[in-house]
């Protein structure tokens, strides 16, 4: 690198989203990071137990880093946590698989590399603070995750409005039908063959995850809290396209 | 590019964990330059090794024959179990020299993210060698990193009604490493240490 006088330093701060080992003891590290978006990142020696890194580089870590940029991958030179948002994970089955399909959803709704995404960023610090602090369900938690990371995508649910013709719901016109493909709610005369039929408090759940109206959702019965996970899992799969394969392996207290 | 037989080296070599293009490409001429009597040798042991070694059917170590040569041990304690990832960890807790019981190789660990949950671990056998209350004592040795504990967790949870001392190789191991990486003094003493996992 020194030889042509080009390197080029920089430093930004993100969460880890996955590691994959690279030769003997090395590892390339996924982060979003607030400034540069998703970036991957060679962290060398950091399988080592003696390693600098310690578990600074571990899924779920919040920290703040020292990159260079090389010709195919960053290499850290430098990572401080700031935050081990996985510690709290750790020795909770049910939390740490509601965590780690966030971190996967992250990943797959931040397609293209170094574009910045500081929405996608903060949404993901927010969605790991309460999952650890314990305040809320981790199913609500990562329900609320997942509907407000696609929105922020670009593919909210329609909730307010037929998804197809726009029609406002009033007391005339009830948008009652589901339609993942449809994008959300229907009016019954656009509603899709397939589409579910959720009860309305489990919609009004959807509505509260979104806006973020924890006391609504807090107090929500358990049969709506579980219809609303099941529509959101199935409504980000259509929208992704590839299944996250987490989502299978989360465990619900 | 290079021709035929060349190329075919190269992308084979391409294949082995933790060898990209480049890496290939230098092993096969480092091939190519060498003694073709050492080169004979590694083809021969490469050989051997797809014939003879397989997978131990009771703990799923490396073994030459059904069972590798510490499950075939009568002077193993058959009553404490090590759980580890890799075969390469049941060699690393070896080099300590101070573990007699057994082992378990569950292949990894918990994973979601690379679509790894617990069915697609050795988790049923090892729970099919706790039923019959020989083992009393289960060292969750998985290793020092997030993966690792939350797989002892898993584990420490799903034994937990059979009412089996569950342990955890304690201080001494920093995390975020691999078992592997951890000389024989640390290791030594966080086995010696190891504390009881409550879940
Ligand atoms: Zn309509
Ligand atoms: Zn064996």
């Amino acid at each position: 690198m020194r030889d042509n006088g080009l390197v080029s330093i920089y430093r930004d701060d993100g969460i880890v989203l996955r590691s994959h080992k690279l030769g003997e003891a090395d590892r390339i590290v996924t982060l979003l990071a607030r400034k540069t978006g998703r970036v991957r990142a060679v962290a060398k020696g950091v399988r080592r137990t003696k390693s600098r890194f310690g578990a600074r580089l571990e899924p779920f870590t919040h920290v703040d880093l020292l990159l260079y940029t090389g010709r195919s991958l960053d290499v850290i030179t430098q990572a401080e946590t700031i935050r081990p948002y996985g510690e709290p994970l750790a020795g909770d089955y049910p939390r740490y698989t509601t965590g780690t399909a966030m971190l996967e959803t992250a990943e797959r709704l931040t397609p293209v590399e170094k574009e910045p995404s500081l929405r996608q960023f903060l949404l993901l610090v927010g969605g790991l603070r309460a999952l650890g602090e314990a305040e809320h369900d981790p199913r609500l938690v990562l329900d609320a995750y997942l509907l407000r990371s696609l929105a922020v995508a670009g593919y909210a649910p329609a909730l307010e409005e037929c998804a197809v013709c726009g029609t406002r719901a009033d007391e005339s016109t009830m948008l009652r039908a589901f339609g993942i493909a449809a994008g959300g709610l229907t009016c019954q005369a656009c509603r899709m063959p397939g589409a579910a039929t959720p009860a309305p408090a489990t919609i009004a759940l959807m509505t509260a995850l979104l806006r973020g109206d924890w006391r609504y959702a807090d107090a929500s019965e358990r049969r709506h809290q579980i219809e609303c996970s099941g529509l959101t899992a199935a409504y980000l799969q259509w929208h992704l396209e590839h299944s996250i394969r987490s989502l299978r392996h989360v465990e619900h207290a | 590019m290079y021709e035929g037989i060349v190329q075919d080296l190269i992308e084979e070599l391409g294949q082995l964990p933790g060898v990209g293009p480049k890496g290939a490409q230098r092993i096969a001429f480092h091939l190519l330059a060498a003694d073709p009597a050492d080169v004979k040798r590694l083809a021969a042991v490469l050989q051997e090794v797809t014939e003879k070694v397989k997978f131990c059917r009771t703990c799923g170590n490396v073994a030459e024959a059904d069972e590798c040569r510490i499950c075939a041990d009568a002077r193993r304690d058959p009553s404490v179990i090590c759980v580890v990832e890799e075969p390469k960890d049941v060699a690393a807790v070896e080099k300590i020299r101070e573990y007699r019981g057994r082992y378990h190789v569950l292949g990894g660990a918990i994973s979601p993210i690379d679509g790894i949950g617990p069915d697609e671990l050795r988790i049923r056998e090892l729970m099919a060698r706790l039923a019959d209350g020989t083992v009393t004592e289960l060292i969750l040795a998985t290793d020092p990193n997030l993966e690792g504990e939350a797989t002892a967790t898993y584990l420490a949870r799903l034994v937990k009604p059979l009412g089996i001392r569950v342990t955890r190789p304690a201080s001494g191991l920093p995390v975020g490493g691999e078992l592997e990486y951890a000389d024989e003094v640390t290791l030594g003493r966080a086995f010696e240490g190891r504390r009881q996992l409550d879940v």
